[in-house]
């Protein structure tokens, strides 16, 4: 049995360094590219514009809930005009990072794993290759380029939009004065906190991203089944593995920024 | 006969199985080389190597006499060293036009002007009598004209060596015949030396100036399609008469 978890860590450890080297791969690929600009800005399309209502939507739900649950959570206590306070900070240390992360891993992560892996089936990654063209840096540099860009503006959009989903069931739906939920918003977010957030949106976008890209480039090696079940299982971990490493890595960003 | 491309003692084994076991060949300059044996046997894992897309583990590839390594195999054309691979199913971007599909490899690997492309694309898209279909997806175009895309992109570059992996696989008997001939036609116009895999015998020997028999990971019979018909060997007319070569109808 120890010997079988020693066997399961060590791949673990070596499928981070693959992947890894599989992203610093890409974006060292992707800056010797040509058309650069036009890349990024079709994969910014990808990642963020198509993301942004998701993450619109998502954002205003969670506000509203999170407005619910802590207004009656704090009026036990008679605080109840500490619900700025508690909403923005919710969801700016942590909610809006993980749950704008794993918003874009379900719209375009998931998308990216299946397109990369009917490229693989497909020999289109092998066609690039026999054509002078760097795959990774074609395919899954500017990816990764435009995730440093869109999952930090992203998981503000969610901030901003919860936060207003926050107010509309806290002052508008219960009465909490409206002066009060925004002083108590504007003044117990510092910096600090913002910076905490960017700095999580840019960790959970690197490590989604990457291991998304990788299983679906590497269907050929990592899934168990060869062709259309192949991409279906690439699909499928990229997702599943998307969600758990956001999770861990949150964990372990926080206990750091605390 | 003067090789231009040389293979010698070309190994690659998966595991146990030794899929190519020292493989010898060589092709003359501008000819149309094709290989033939059973399917699985090894031919599309040869063509791969010689384009440097799977590893070989032993052997050289010297071309116009000179020795050509892993990575510049790969290299389009940085020391005059140029391989094209047309893929079974055409590999195609499905997101690209046809005309952006010919013109990818121009755009991404070379520092040609803008309207140089585009002369040499439409160029080429005329000659290929698709200039119709310049501006529809490859999901819009039918067997034969994604094929002539494909021949395209894979020209377009003007390698020196087309490697076309069952160039005809899935099409109608007409449709094979055109591929073919559109093959021996661009080999005529723009001078390449192509190496072929293709299970369409006898119909792919018309176009062969020599033909190579893979089998058991080594090349067993080499020599021009007329050939076949005195080669002696039992179990290389077993194969041939399998694939209905050389009896009468």
């Amino acid at each position: 049995m120890i010997r079988t978890f020693g066997r399961s860590a060590l791949g673990v450890v070596f499928e981070l360094g693959e992947i890894s080297l599989f992203s610093f791969g890409a974006l060292r690929g992707f800056f010797a590219q040509r058309r650069r600009l036009a890349k990024l800005t079709l994969a910014i399309h990808e990642i963020g514009v198509r993301c942004f209502p998701i993450i619109a939507t998502v954002g205003l739900f969670t506000g509203l809930v999170m407005g619910l649950q802590l207004y009656y959570t704090l009026v036990k206590f008679g605080a109840e005009s500490a619900l700025g306070t508690a909403v923005a900070l919710s969801l700016i240390r942590e909610l809006g990072p993980v749950l704008t992360a794993l918003m874009i891993v379900g719209q375009a992560g998931s998308a990216m794993a299946s397109e990369l892996g009917i490229q693989r089936n497909d020999e289109q990654i092998d066609a690039l290759e026999t054509m002078s063209i760097d795959p990774l840096g074609y395919l899954v540099g500017p990816r990764l380029v435009a995730t440093l860009i869109c999952f930090p503006i992203l998981t503000a959009i969610f901030d901003l939009i919860g936060i207003f989903g926050g107010y509309l069931t806290g002052s508008v739906l219960l009465n909490v004065d409206s002066g009060v939920y925004w002083n108590r918003v504007f003044e117990s977010v510092t910096w600090a906190d913002v910076q905490g957030g960017y700095i999580k949106a840019l960790v959970f976008g690197i490590l989604t991203i990457s291991i998304c890209a990788y299983r679906g480039y590497n269907t050929h090696r990592k899934a168990s089944f060869p062709g259309v079940r192949g991409v279906s299982e690439s699909a499928t971990r990229a997702v599943v593995w998307s969600s758990v490493s956001v999770l861990a890595a949150d964990y372990l960003i926080t206990s750091f920024l605390l | 006969m003067d090789a231009f491309l040389k293979i010698r003692g070309l190994k690659k084994h998966f595991g146990d199985n030794r899929v190519l076991d020292g493989i010898d060949l060589d092709v003359a300059a501008a000819s149309v080389t094709t290989i033939i044996g059973k399917s699985g046997i090894g031919k599309s894992v040869l063509l791969k190597c010689i384009a440097n897309l799977l590893q070989s583990d032993a052997g050289t590839i010297e071309l116009d006499g000179k020795a050509i390594s892993q990575s510049r195999r790969r290299a389009n054309s940085d020391a005059g060293v140029s391989f094209s691979y047309m893929f079974q199913n055409n590999a195609l971007f499905d997101s690209l036009t046809a005309f952006d599909n010919v013109a990818l490899p121009l755009r991404e690997a070379t520092n040609l002007k803008k309207a140089e492309i585009k002369e040499r694309v439409d160029e080429m898209l005329a000659q290929l009598e698709l200039s119709d279909s310049a501006d529809r997806y490859p999901g819009e175009l039918s067997g034969g004209m994604k094929k002539r895309v494909a021949i395209g992109r894979a020209l377009i570059t003007k390698p020196q060596v087309v490697l076309f992996d069952e160039p005809t696989t899935g099409l109608d008997p007409e449709r094979k015949y055109s591929v073919f001939e559109m093959i021996a036609d661009y080999r005529e116009r723009f001078g390449f030396t192509a190496l072929l895999v293709s299970h369409d015998i006898p119909e792919v020997f018309e176009i062969s100036d020599q033909v190579a028999w893979l089998d058991e990971g080594i090349i067993k019979f080499f020599g021009r399609p007329e050939e076949l018909n005195s080669d002696a060997q039992s179990a290389l007319s077993g194969f041939l008469s399998k694939a209905n070569y050389g009896r009468k109808p």
